[in-house]
């Protein structure tokens, strides 16, 4: 019985290590989605359109360790959650990897363009949504229900920030309609860091039902603002 | 069984879930277990254990070997009474009757209380008879006519029929195991009990034959209140309404069986279930 255990253990340590090479790839690839585009770099850019493989590829692979350990070693109680929040986080880090080349197509439209504007807010939105993604994965391999809290808190910024780039880039598309094209790959940029904030969210949510068998999702403000 | 110790809990600080039960909003109690105490001479086997199970549903009981839960369920119809030097304090009350008050009669009471056992003990005997010796020793039959119904009906409930109706008259030892178990379980429906203990029923039977125990004791809940205690937690997660956790002669948890094995309240539960401990 101690054996099956231990190897039981192993397997999920192992999930947890390719989930979070999964999710290290994921924001690598959303950091230089948007440095390419806030730099002017098409290098850049087009190396995130070409390099989706590695994450689908870890996706197809955690999908069927966790299978396997489902099959297998049939999971109970806390061994259970962890496999189907890994099963949840796996599809929400894919997508975050295909948000990532949706950035690079719109910043390869964009940077065709002369600049519509210095960018500040969207730089500061990939901080942001990279953190959250980066603290929603700590917060799985630490098991920390607050951290996972805050970044659910942190998902207000995201979404108040991409309200305000678009009502400023409303204002130069009203001024100049040369500059519509431009400004709408930029809006189409913002809403892409908002998703992968939602993704971030996810995964937190996840995080705390995996430790505390508490669903905290679709509760409008309640679950941030549920913090101690 | 290698029993794993590391990171045990210890008991102490433990809930107190005496008297707890799972919300079961349609069905009546029809087992109120209270303040049960259960000695082996001087060795104290069940502790203070307070427990109400619910009627027409599936009440399992888990935990590692020698943490009382057998011996828990033979108090349900004082079985244990035929093993010398024992002692029961407390209360079991079947619809409200205390059946170790005075007067109880324990003929009675186990007509109420049927059991089936871990390992199936048809008797040397045909099949009809092994059904029909319970109806005879009881008189619950007035003609061959009314005794061959209720044969027929008990073979019927047990989902044995089909397999046993052209040879009746056969040795049941003749039987496979599976069938043998459902025999047994035959001939306790056929005295028409309110419960039905079963301990370990299917641990000697492979994955075809304890599918259809599974499957029929799915089908019986309907009629009676099923109490079955399971080494295979599967099994428990799977028959199961409600699932108590015994653990060193405690009752530890009892809660929804959904509830125990996605999210059980305690820790020493949840160490339990995911195989860290036992």
């Amino acid at each position: 019985m101690e054996r099956v255990v231990r190897h039981f253990e192993e397997e999920l340590a192992t999930l947890q290590e390719r989930l979070l090479a999964m999710g290290g790839l994921a924001e690598e690839r959303v950091r230089e989605a948007v440095h390419g585009l806030s730099r002017r770099e098409p290098d850049v850019v087009a190396r995130v359109l070409v390099g989706d493989e590695p994450v689908n590829d870890l996706h197809i692979e955690i999908d069927d360790r966790c299978f396997k350990l489902l099959a297998l070693h049939q999971p109970m109680a806390a061994d259970l959650r962890v496999i189907v929040a890994a099963v949840k986080i796996n599809t929400d880090l894919e997508r975050v990897g295909d948000l990532a080349v949706n950035i690079a197509e719109a910043s390869q439209r964009y940077l065709q363009h002369a600049p519509v504007k210095p960018l500040i807010d969207i730089p500061r939105m990939g901080e942001i949504a990279q953190t959250m993604l980066r603290d929603s994965l700590d917060a799985f391999v630490r098991r920390d229900i607050e951290l996972a809290e805050a970044v659910l808190a942190e998902d207000d910024k995201l979404d108040a920030l991409k309200t305000q780039i678009f009502r400023e880039l409303l204002t130069y598309m009203l001024q100049d309609a040369a500059t519509i094209e431009a400004a709408l790959d930029l809006i189409l940029v913002s809403r892409h860091l908002e998703r992968i904030g939602d993704h971030a969210t996810n995964i937190a949510e996840d995080v705390i039902f995996m430790v505390s068998a508490r669903d905290v999702r679709h509760q409008g403000g309640d679950a941030a603002s549920a913090q101690g | 069984m290698n029993v794993v110790t590391r990171g045990m809990p210890s008991l102490s600080g433990l809930t107190n879930r005496s008297g707890t039960t799972p919300v079961a909003p349609d069905t009546p109690v029809k087992i109120d277990v209270e303040g049960l105490q259960f000695y082996y001479g001087a060795k104290q086997a069940l502790e203070d254990i307070s427990i109400r199970i619910h009627a027409n549903l599936v009440t399992a009981f888990i935990g590692p070997s020698g943490c009382g839960k057998s011996t828990f369920l033979r108090t349900l119809n004082r079985m244990n009474d035929i093993i010398p030097d024992t002692r029961a304090e407390g209360r079991v009350r079947i619809d409200g009757q205390d059946i170790y008050g005075p007067g109880v009669d324990v003929v009675q009471l186990r007509r109420r209380v049927g059991m089936v056992f871990q390992k199936s003990n048809p008797f040397p005997k045909s099949i009809f008879e092994n059904v029909a010796y319970g109806l005879r020793v009881n008189g619950l039959a007035r003609s061959k006519a009314e005794m061959a119904a209720r044969v027929e009906e008990s073979l019927k409930a047990a989902a044995i029929w089909e397999e046993v109706k052209d040879r009746l008259h056969e040795s049941a030892l003749a039987l496979s195991g599976g069938q043998q178990q459902r025999l047994c379980i035959a001939r306790a429906l056929a005295i028409r009990p309110e419960i039905l203990l079963m301990d370990e029923p299917a641990s000697a039977l492979d994955p075809i034959a304890t599918q259809r125990i599974e499957e029929l004791i799915y089908d019986l809940k309907k009629n009676y209140t099923i109490v079955i205690v399971t080494h295979n937690m599967q099994q428990a997660a799977r028959v199961s309404d409600h699932t108590a956790f015994f653990w060193l002669g405690r009752l530890v948890e009892y809660d929804r069986t959904d509830k125990i094995f996605t999210a059980p309240a305690e820790k020493l539960t949840e160490d339990y279930v995911t195989g860290r401990c036992g």
